[in-house]
C-alpha cells in the first residue's frame, strides 16, 4: 500500500538522520491485519489465534521476512458481518496493513469478500467454508485456505455409498454455512446414490437449537441417514438429544467438522461412535514436520492442538512464503505469487488454484470412536483437495469475474 | 403425525416452558416491585449456567450421586442471588429516583460487565454439564424415548410455582412484595424498610434466574450467546403474562413453549419470529397482557425536553459547529472521516428517538426497527432493481415511515412498559423475518455491495453528504419539536388527560411523531448501508435499539443537543477502547455504569444544571 511504503521511507529518512544504520530501519515491520470471532466463536478461534502466533514468533527469530519482522495487528470481528467489515476498515486506512486474514463464520467471510473486492486488498479466509467464497462471491483478491464444503461433503458422500443408506434427513444451521452445506449434500447425495431422497429439514438458527423437539422432528421422518452440519453448543445439545431419545441407532450419520478437537473435546464421553466425520487426528499424524509443530504447540501453551491451531500456524506461513515470492507488500505482486503457488505445509503439499483462488488442502476423514475419557478418529485418512475441486467449467459458470 | 408423536413434542414443550418459567418469574418479581426492567437478568441466567457447569462436575468427583448434584444446582443459584445482592447494594440502591430509563441503562451496562467477566473467570470454551446421577437413561412413553431429566424439569415449573406462591401469600416477605407491586410509595409511607425490601427481592429474582441457568447445565452447553437469547424471551413471558404476575408469567411460559415446540414442524425456519408474533397478538388484543394492571405513571415517568427560552446565541454557534464539522475532511485522514460519518449516523439516529421519549415520552426498545428499515429498504433496492445510491436513498426512507405508520398505528392503543415491549416485540420480528426471510434478505449474510454512488465514492465525499443530511433532518426535526406540533406532543407526555380534555387527539397525534421518528431513523439507517457497503439483521436488533437508548440518555434527554453530544461520547468511547483491549465489554459496561451515577440527567443536561446552580 501508498501508505507503508510511505511510512517506510519516511522512517528510513528519520533513521538516517539520525545517524542509526540502515540495517535497523529496514527493520520496520511488515503490518498484517487479522480478524475474528474471538468474544463469540471462542472454542476455534482462541486456539487458532495461539496457532498464528506461535508461527509469527518462530517466523520473526529466524529473522522475519524481506529482512523485516512480521507484525500481525489482530481485532475482534464481533461474528457480523457489519462489524468484521468496520473493523477490517480500521486496520486498511488506520493502521496501514499489507493484507487481511482471518474471520470464522461463512456470512463473514462473504461480507468479507466483498469488501476486499471494493478496497482492492487481498484477503485470505481461512477458515470460512461456504462455496460462495470462491465461486459466485469471488473476487480476485479474496483466498480461501481450507477446503470448502463442496470439498468436505464429497468426501463425506464417497464414504456414505457403502451404506447404501437412501432415506437422508438433514440438520444444518440456517446461516451460509449451513445453506450451503446443506445445498451441496442434496446436489451430490442424488447423484452419487441413485433413489436417494431428503426426508426431513432442520434449519435452527446458529447456537439457538431446540434440541429435544429437532430430534423429534427428524425421528418422526425415520430416515436411514443423517447428515449434520451443525457445531459448538447447537451440536453438543443435538448429539445429547439424540443418544438419549436413540435417534442415531442404525443409522448413517454423516457429519462435517465434528472429529475436529475443538467439537469434540465438549462432547467428552458422550461422543455418538460411529459417526463418519471430517475431522483432525493430529495425535496419530506421524509425518516428522507435523510432529515438530505438535511438540512446539505443545510445549508453549501447554495444550493440545485445535484444527485452529493447524490452520493459524500454516496460513502464517503461507503468508509469509508469498510476501518472500512477491518480494514486496504490493497487492498486485501479492496476488501474482499467490496463484497457482505451491506451498509446503505441515499439512502437506498445498496448491493454490489460481481460477477460483481455492487452495487444494485436504480433510481428514474417518470414524468416531470413544478413546479412554473423550472422542477420538479411528479408520481415518487424509485425503488430498485435489481430486474434489469443483471443475474448472463449473468454476467459470459460476464466477463473475 | 401419530399421537406419540403429539405427545412427545407436547412434552418437549413443556420441559422448555418450565425453564423458561423458573427464569422469567425472578423478572417479573423484581419488576413488580423495583419497577426496574432488568436486562441483566439473562446474564444472572448465564452465569448460574456457567457456575453450576463448573461446580456440580467438582462436587460429583467428590462425592457421585443425586444429593451432591442437586446441592450442586441450589450452591449455584444460591451464589447467583449473592450477586443480585451485590448488584442491588452497590449499584441500583444508587438510582432508584433516577428516571426509569436510567436504571434500564444501568442494568445494560451490568450484561456488557458479565459478558466479558464470564469469559475471564470460566474460560472461552462452552461448558456442557454432567448429566443428573440417576436420571441418565430415557424412559419409554408410548413406544417413544424420553430423557427422563425433562420429566423432572416438567415438575420443577410448578414446583418453583408452588413454592413462589407460598413465600409471596403465606409470609410477611411475601405480603411486603405484593403491597410494593401494588402500591410503593403507600408502602414506603407506612414505614416498612424499603433498602431491605429491595435486597430481598433482588436476591429472590437472582436466585430464581440462577436456578433457570443451573437447571439447564445437563441439557444445554453453558455458552456465552445465553444471556441475550434468554432475556428476549423473558421479556417475552413476563409481557405477555401481565408485568408483575407471576401466574400470568406460568401460563405465557406454557403458551410459548408449545409453540416453539409445534412450530419448528409447520414453519422450521421460521422458529424466532411465532414467539414474538404471540406478543404483538396478545398486547394488540389484552393492552395488559393476561394478568396485568394498567400502570399508574408516577412523576418520574414524564421526563423528556423541557420548554425553555432558546439561547442567545444558539443560531450562532449552531451555524460555527456546523462550518467546523464541513471542514473536517482539510484536516483528517481517511479513518477519522470515516468515524466523523459514523458519529454523524447514529446522532441522527438517537435524535430521531428524542422525538418520541424525549418530547411524545414514548418509550421505544425497538426503534433499530426503523433503522433497520431504512437500511433494508435502500439494500433491497439496489439488490433487487439495480437502482443507484439516489434512487435507494428514498425507497429506504419510505419503507422505514410505512413501518413506522404500521408499527405506530398497534404501539399507540399502548402506555407505559407495555409499549416499549411493543416496540421490541415489532423490532424482533422484523428481525427474525430478515435472519429467516433468506430468499429475499439474505438472511444472517445480509446483503452485501451496497457502495454509494461514484460522485460520493470518496470519503470526503461522502463524509459532507452524511452531514448534510444529517443537518438538514435534525434542523427539520427541531422545527418540529419547537411547533406546536411538538407543544401538543408534549402536553400528551406530561398529562394524558388533560391533554385530551382541551381537544388534543393524542393517539392521532402519537402515530404522526411515530412515522416522523421512523422516516427520521429510516434516514440514518440508508446512510449507515452506504457507508459500510452491506446490511445484514444486526442493525434491526436489540443491541442496535440499546446503542440508539445509551446515546440518548448519555447525552441527556432533556436537551435538543444531548442525543448528537451522546452519540459522540459513545462512539469515541466504543473506538478507542476496542482496539486497546479485548476487555472493551468491560470498560464500556464500566463507563455506562459510571457515567449513570455520576450525570444523572445526562451529559449536557448535568453540564447545563451546574451552570444554572452557578447563575
Amino acid at each position: 500500500m501508498a501508505k507503508t511504503s510511505m511510512t517506510g521511507w519516511l522512517a528510513l529518512g528519520v533513521a538516517l538522520a539520525l545517524g542509526a544504520s540502515a540495517a535497523q530501519a529496514q527493520t520496520a515491520p511488515i503490518k498484517i491485519g487479522e480478524l475474528n470471532s474471538y468474544a463469540k466463536q471462542a472454542a476455534f478461534t482462541v486456539p487458532y489465534r495461539d496457532g498464528w502466533r506461535l508461527a509469527v514468533e518462530e517466523i520473526n527469530a529466524k529473522g522475519g521476512v524481506l529482512g523485516r519482522p512480521i507484525e500481525v495487528i489482530s481485532r475482534d470481528d464481533g461474528g457480523t458481518t457489519g462489524d468484521a467489515t468496520r473493523v477490517a476498515d480500521e486496520l486498511v486506512t488506520r493502521e496501514g496493513v499489507s493484507l487481511l486474514f482471518g474471520s470464522f463464520l461463512s456470512n463473514v467471510g462473504v461480507a468479507m469478500a466483498d469488501y476486499a473486492n471494493q478496497k482492492k486488498i487481498v484477503y485470505i479466509a481461512a477458515e470460512p467454508l461456504t462455496d460462495a467464497i470462491t465461486m459466485a462471491q469471488g473476487n480476485r483478491y479474496t483466498f480461501r485456505i481450507r477446503p470448502n464444503n463442496f470439498m468436505q461433503v464429497g468426501m463425506l458422500v464417497e464414504q456414505a455409498k457403502a451404506s447404501g443408506a437412501k432415506r437422508w434427513a438433514i440438520v444444518a444451521p440456517n446461516y451460509e454455512y449451513g445453506q450451503s452445506a446443506a445445498a451441496v449434500f442434496k446436489r451430490l447425495i442424488k447423484e452419487s446414490v441413485p433413489g436417494a431422497e431428503i426426508v426431513a429439514e432442520q434449519y435452527p438458527a446458529l447456537g439457538k437449537i431446540e434440541a429435544g423437539a429437532t430430534v423429534s422432528a427428524l425421528e418422526q421422518a425415520k430416515p436411514d441417514g443423517i447428515f449434520n452440519v451443525t457445531f459448538g453448543p447447537d451440536l453438543t445439545q443435538f448429539v445429547r438429544e439424540g443418544n438419549t431419545r436413540g435417534l442415531f441407532e442404525g443409522k448413517t450419520v454423516l457429519s462435517l467438522l465434528t472429529g475436529e478437537p475443538e467439537w469434540l473435546l465438549p462432547l467428552k464421553d458422550e461422543v455418538p461412535e460411529g459417526w463418519i466425520v471430517t475431522g483432525y487426528p493430529w495425535d496419530e499424524i506421524t509425518e516428522p514436520k507435523h510432529k515438530a509443530f505438535v511438540d512446539a504447540y505443545r510445549a508453549k501453551y501447554n495444550d493440545t492442538p485445535r484444527l485452529g491451531s493447524l490452520l493459524g500456524y500454516m496460513v502464517l506461513y503461507m503468508i509469509r512464503d508469498t510476501i518472500e515470492r512477491a518480494g514486496s507488500t504490493d497487492t498486485d505482486a501479492i496476488i501474482k505469487a499467490l496463484e497457482d503457488a505451491k506451498f509446503d505445509t505441515v499439512a502437506g503439499t498445498v496448491t493454490m488454484r489460481g481460477i477460483d483462488n481455492q487452495s487444494s488442502m485436504g480433510a481428514w476423514v474417518g470414524k468416531l470412536v470413544l478413546k479412554g475419557k473423550s472422542g477420538g478418529m479411528s479408520d481415518w485418512k487424509y485425503n488430498d483437495g485435489t481430486s474434489y475441486m469443483p471443475s474448472e467449467a463449473e468454476v467459470k459458470a459460476a464466477r463473475k469475474d | 403425525m401419530d399421537l406419540s408423536f403429539v405427545a412427545i413434542q407436547a412434552l418437549n414443550g413443556l420441559a422448555s416452558a418450565s425453564s423458561l418459567f423458573i427464569t422469567a418469574c425472578g423478572l417479573t418479581l423484581v419488576f413488580g416491585v423495583t419497577r426496574i426492567v432488568n436486562f441483566a437478568h439473562g446474564s444472572l441466567y448465564m452465569v448460574g449456567a456457567f457456575t453450576a457447569a463448573t461446580l456440580v462436575p467438582w462436587m460429583l468427583e467428590l462425592w457421585f450421586g443425586p444429593v451432591s448434584f442437586w446441592l450442586g444446582i441450589v450452591i449455584s443459584a444460591l451464589i447467583v442471588g449473592l450477586l443480585g445482592v451485590v448488584i442491588e447494594v452497590l449499584l441500583l440502591r444508587r438510582i432508584y429516583g433516577a428516571p426509569e430509563l436510567f436504571q434500564l441503562l444501568a442494568t445494560f451496562g451490568i450484561v456488557l460487565v458479565l459478558q466479558d467477566l464470564v469469559v475471564q473467570i470460566f474460560g472461552p470454551q462452552d461448558i456442557l454439564g454432567p448429566r443428573a446421577p440417576g436420571l441418565r437413561a430415557p424412559v419409554e412413553i408410548l413406544g417413544r424415548r424420553f430423557p427422563s431429566y425433562e420429566l423432572v424439569l416438567i415438575a420443577a415449573g410448578p414446583a418453583v410455582l408452588a413454592a413462589v406462591w407460598f413465600v409471596l401469600r403465606k409470609t410477611r416477605f411475601g405480603t411486603l412484595i405484593r403491597a410494593a407491586t401494588q402500591d410503593r410509595e403507600m408502602v414506603a409511607a407506612l414505614g416498612v424498610n424499603q433498602a431491605l425490601l429491595f435486597t430481598g427481592t433482588l436476591f429472590l429474582g437472582a436466585f430464581l434466574a440462577g436456578l433457570g441457568g443451573a437447571l439447564q447445565i445437563p441439557r444445554v452447553a453453558a455458552n456465552t450467546g445465553m444471556d441475550l437469547s434468554i432475556i428476549a424471551e423473558c421479556f417475552v413471558v413476563t409481557v405477555v403474562g401481565g408485568m408483575g404476575s407471576v401466574p400470568g408469567a406460568f401460563l405465557a411460559a406454557l403458551i410459548i413453549g408449545q409453540l416453539q415446540a409445534f412450530g419448528i414442524l409447520i414453519f422450521p425456519k421460521s422458529t424466532l419470529v411465532v414467539v414474538f408474533l404471540l406478543m404483538a397478538v396478545v398486547l394488540a388484543i389484552r393492552p395488559y397482557g393476561f394478568f396485568g394492571r394498567p400502570e399508574i405513571l408516577g412523576g418520574t415517568h414524564a421526563v423528556g425536553i423541557a420548554s425553555r427560552k432558546p439561547m442567545a446565541r444558539g443560531t450562532l454557534l449552531a451555524t460555527i459547529g456546523i462550518v467546523l464539522l464541513a471542514c473536517l475532511p482539510l484536516i483528517g485522514d481517511p479513518y477519522l472521516l470515516k468515524v466523523a460519518t459514523e458519529i454523524l449516523v447514529f446522532a441522527l439516529f438517537a435524535f430521531s428517538l428524542q422525538l418520541l421519549i424525549g418530547v411524545g415520552g414514548l418509550v421505544s426498545f425497538g426503534h433499530a426497527a426503523f433503522f433497520g428499515l431504512g437500511a433494508y429498504g435502500s439494500a433491497l433496492t439496489v439488490k433487487w432493481l439495480g437502482a443507484p445510491m439516489e434512487a435507494a436513498f428514498p425507497a429506504g426512507l419510505l419503507l422505514a415511515a410505512l413501518g413506522a405508520a404500521l408499527i405506530g398505528a398497534f404501539v399507540v392503543r399502548l402506555s407505559g412498559i407495555y409499549l416499549a415491549m411493543m416496540t421490541l416485540a415489532a423490532a424482533q420480528i422484523l428481525y427474525a423475518i430478515a435472519f429467516q426471510w433468506v430468499e429475499v434478505t439474505g438472511g444472517d449474510n445480509g446483503i452485501v455491495g451496497v457502495w454509494p454512488s461514484n460522485w460520493v465514492a470518496g470519503r470526503s465525499a461522502y463524509y459532507l453528504l452524511t452531514l448534510a443530511l444529517t443537518v438538514i433532518t435534525v434542523l427539520f426535526l427541531k422545527k418540529i419539536i419547537e411547533s406546536p406540533f411538538g407543544y401538543a406532543l408534549r402536553a400528551a407526555r406530561d398529562s394524558e388527560p388533560r391533554a385530551e380534555a382541551i381537544g388534543i387527539a393524542v393517539r392521532q397525534q402519537r402515530w404522526l411523531a411515530f412515522i416522523l421518528a421512523g422516516a427520521g431513523a429510516g434516514i440514518a439507517g440508508s446512510l449507515y448501508a452506504f457507508s459500510r457497503g452491506s446490511v445484514d439483521p444486526s442493525l434491526l436488533g436489540i443491541p442496535t435499539s440499546v446503542d440508539a437508548l445509551t446515546m440518548l440518555l448519555l447525552g441527556g434527554i432533556q436537551t435538543i443537543a444531548g442525543p448528537l453530544a451522546g452519540s459522540a461520547v459513545l462512539h469515541i468511547l466504543r473506538d478507542q477502547i476496542m482496539p486497546l483491549t479485548s476487555l472493551w465489554r468491560l470498560f464500556l459496561g464500566l463507563s455506562i455504569i459510571g457515567m449513570v451515577l455520576v450525570f444523572p440527567r445526562g451529559l449536557v443536561g448535568t453540564i447545563r444544571q451546574w451552570g444554572e446552580d452557578r447563575a
